[in-house]
């Protein structure tokens, strides 16, 4: 079912992204097994309209932490795709000037993303004391962070989540549990009947979305940022997904997974299924769809070509960069 | 101008700071209600009430996490860890986010945060209560490392943390909270961090030292004298970055250092300061690098009066520089 408020221009928007995301990624992996990636880099086939979902259900001034695999919310949030290529390739045009990489490429100031971290689980905190900044200057906005399932056994998840809680602070958790940590299957480490059922264990009003239909995430994340807006607390979105490849470039997913469990989600691909829906609709065609991709992918062309001819961050000015005034 | 304990010229920082700028946020365990466990923040919550002054959960990876969004959204918060000591279940926001958030988002952001904790031994508090931490910090680029040995200066020095555009590890030797009074100065007083101060003038040995074991050298300096031996003492003040300068200067006028600290020796601060000594000064120094610090035991509880560097291992040292 297609929901009668999304119109055409709607989805056509978030459709794009997420192939922007996924043709991104595509481009990212092919620069991976040729060797012109330094250091491992994680992939986001798959969960695309978790980012998209929720990031489109945003205000601009929200604020949004991400993660180690981090490529989709930049693209998802517009950060522009050469910035967050330069920051995967080490280039000086990267959005960290290439000092931190793949697991740190979406961070901009201009897009309010303050922090990708590859430190599982670290972020929480960070967007508690985020939403506890707004509510002290009095902003109406909110503290995105997305997490993986991996994170949700660390400190730092159950210290973040109290503390939001108590203090009643617009923070709006987002995991996106696609049921592996690396290679440990969500079920041998989780004894709850849910992650979403932990943060309720907080007094955090909590859902459950599935995390391929991005209007079902477009949907949860509106419910949950009413429920901040209205002051009365953080909320909680567990999104179900599953990531199309391994954990990182190296890994190719297959060892640890069921073949006939890969199969079934990729027959769930989060791109195709919105697709057809909007097929149905008549809101678009198979060729527009092609058009869509032709147009992304000589963007990306443009893209791959200026970021590996463009310079590394100077070296001898790194020391510059770590404090204010350096000694 | 006032005569005030090391305590009470904390406490009047953060009240002229909050009171200066709205942005100064304090938190941590007991620092409202109670005003902490050391009453440095006591009054605070009166003064600015619940919004400004939060009391927190035992939770140090969320104080110090939460304190590092709040610097990033704006802010300028004050996080207090009730003991050193406790410092280690929020180690992984210190060394992983708030150190490194400038590098690597390319300067895009800071954590202008100042995270206070009482230090040190001598109050008989055993293991947990006692221990100085500073190297596990001074280890890591992108933070600052503060530690106060009289009252004007952990005045002078917090404002100058709070005010500091990155994040500020400030450790206050709790056994001289309360031990003396000066006159400190009132209103906007702020000392430069990164500047050593010399404590006391001197010729033939260089005490480098600082927090607590300034007071320590400083007496053990009183009694070399009667022996005939000139002691200069150096109060770092800060620790990262160190003052190279000053120690260069003392160590070019004496030519034989002592280094003074309560940490264990095995790379504690007073390590770097020999290493840095050899590599610039080799051909100044008079005598070998000495060092007179802490065991490499864990805090010892009964025990503790031999593990700090006491007056009289201080003054055998200073013995052994002089007659070598």
């Amino acid at each position: 079912m297609l929901r009668e408020q999304f119109s055409r221009e709607k989805l056509l928007k978030m459709l794009r992204k997420m192939i922007e995301i996924r043709l991104f990624e595509e481009r990212v992996e092919r620069l991976y097994r040729e060797g012109k990636i330094i250091g491992p880099t994680h992939l986001y086939f798959g969960q695309e309209a978790v980012a998209v979902g929720v990031i489109e259900a945003l205000d601009k001034d929200d604020v949004v932490i991400s993660t180690y695999r981090g490529h989709g919310h930049g693209v998802a949030r517009g950060v522009p795709m050469k910035a967050i290529l330069g920051e995967i390739l080490g280039r000086a045009v990267g959005t960290c000037k290439g000092l931190g990489g793949s697991m740190h490429a979406p961070i901009s100031v201009e897009h309010n993303i303050p922090l990708a971290t590859a430190i599982v689980g670290s972020g929480l905190p960070i967007a508690v004391g985020v939403g506890l900044a707004f509510k002290y200057r009095e902003r109406r906005n909110v503290a995105t962070v997305f997490f993986g399932d991996g994170a949700v056994n660390t400190g730092a998840f159950h210290e973040a989540l109290n503390l939001a809680a108590v203090w009643k602070l617009p923070v709006l958790f987002v995991c996106e549990n696609n049921l592996y940590a690396m290679y440990t299957s969500l079920k041998n480490v989780l004894a709850a009947e849910s992650i979403a059922a932990r943060a309720s264990s907080y007094g955090i009003p909590s859902y459950v979305a599935f995390g391929n239909d991005v209007l079902e995430v477009y949907e949860t994340t509106s419910k949950a940022l009413e429920k901040i807006r209205d002051q009365s607390g953080p909320a909680f979105i567990e999104c179900r997904t599953y990531r199309q490849k391994g954990h990182g470039g190296y890994d190719f997913g297959t060892w640890y997974r069921a073949k006939e469990e890969i199969e079934e989600w990729m027959r769930r691909d989060p791109i195709n299924m919105l697709t057809e829906r909007m097929k149905a609709k008549g809101f678009i065609t198979d060729e527009e769809r092609k058009k869509i991709e032709e147009e992304v992918a000589a963007e990306l062309d443009k893209v791959v070509e200026e970021v590996l001819s463009s310079p590394f961050y100077d070296y001898e000015k790194l020391p510059s960069l770590v404090y204010a005034n350096p000694p | 101008m006032p005569q005030l304990n090391m305590a009470q010229a904390l406490n009047l920082a953060l009240r002229e700071e909050m009171s200066r700028d709205e942005r100064v946020v304090v938190l941590g365990e007991d620092v409202g209600r109670r005003g902490g466990v050391f009453l440095i923040t006591e009054g605070l919550y009166e003064l600015f009430g619940p919004e400004r002054v939060i009391d927190t959960p035992l939770s140090e990876a969320g104080i110090i996490g939460v304190a590092a969004g709040m610097a990033m959204n704006g802010l300028r918060p004050v996080a207090e860890i009730q003991f050193a000591d406790f410092i280690f279940g929020g180690f992984d926001q210190i060394v992983s986010n708030v150190a490194k958030i400038r590098y690597r988002t390319g300067g895009q952001f800071s954590v202008p945060l100042t995270i206070r904790a009482p230090v040190g031994g001598g109050v008989k508090g055993g293991m947990f209560h006692s221990q100085s931490p500073e190297a596990y910090f001074i280890h890591t680029p992108g933070l600052k490392v503060v530690t106060p040995s009289t009252p004007s200066d952990a005045k002078g020095l917090l404002i100058s943390s709070i005010r500091d555009d990155d994040p500020v590890l400030f450790f206050e030797p709790k056994r001289i909270y309360r031990t003396f009074r000066e006159e400190v100065p009132e209103g906007d007083y702020t000392v430069p961090l990164g500047v050593a101060r010399v404590a006391r003038e001197g010729s033939d040995v260089s005490l480098i030292t600082y927090a607590a074991t300034v007071h320590d050298c400083l007496r053990a300096a009183e009694k070399a004298e009667v022996e005939g031996i000139s002691c200069e003492v150096v109060d770092l003040r800060t620790l990262l970055p160190f003052d190279k300068d000053a120690v260069e200067r003392t160590v070019k006028k004496t030519g034989r250092p002592v280094i003074v600290h309560e940490a264990p020796k095995m790379c504690g601060f007073g390590a770097e300061l020999a290493a840095f000594i050899a590599e610039r000064l080799l051909f100044d120094l008079e005598a070998p690098v000495l060092r007179v610090t802490g065991y490499d035991t864990p805090f010892p509880f009964v025990h503790e009066h031999h593990y700090m560097p006491n007056e009289s291992r201080i003054l055998n040292a200073i013995r052994k520089a002089a007659s070598f």
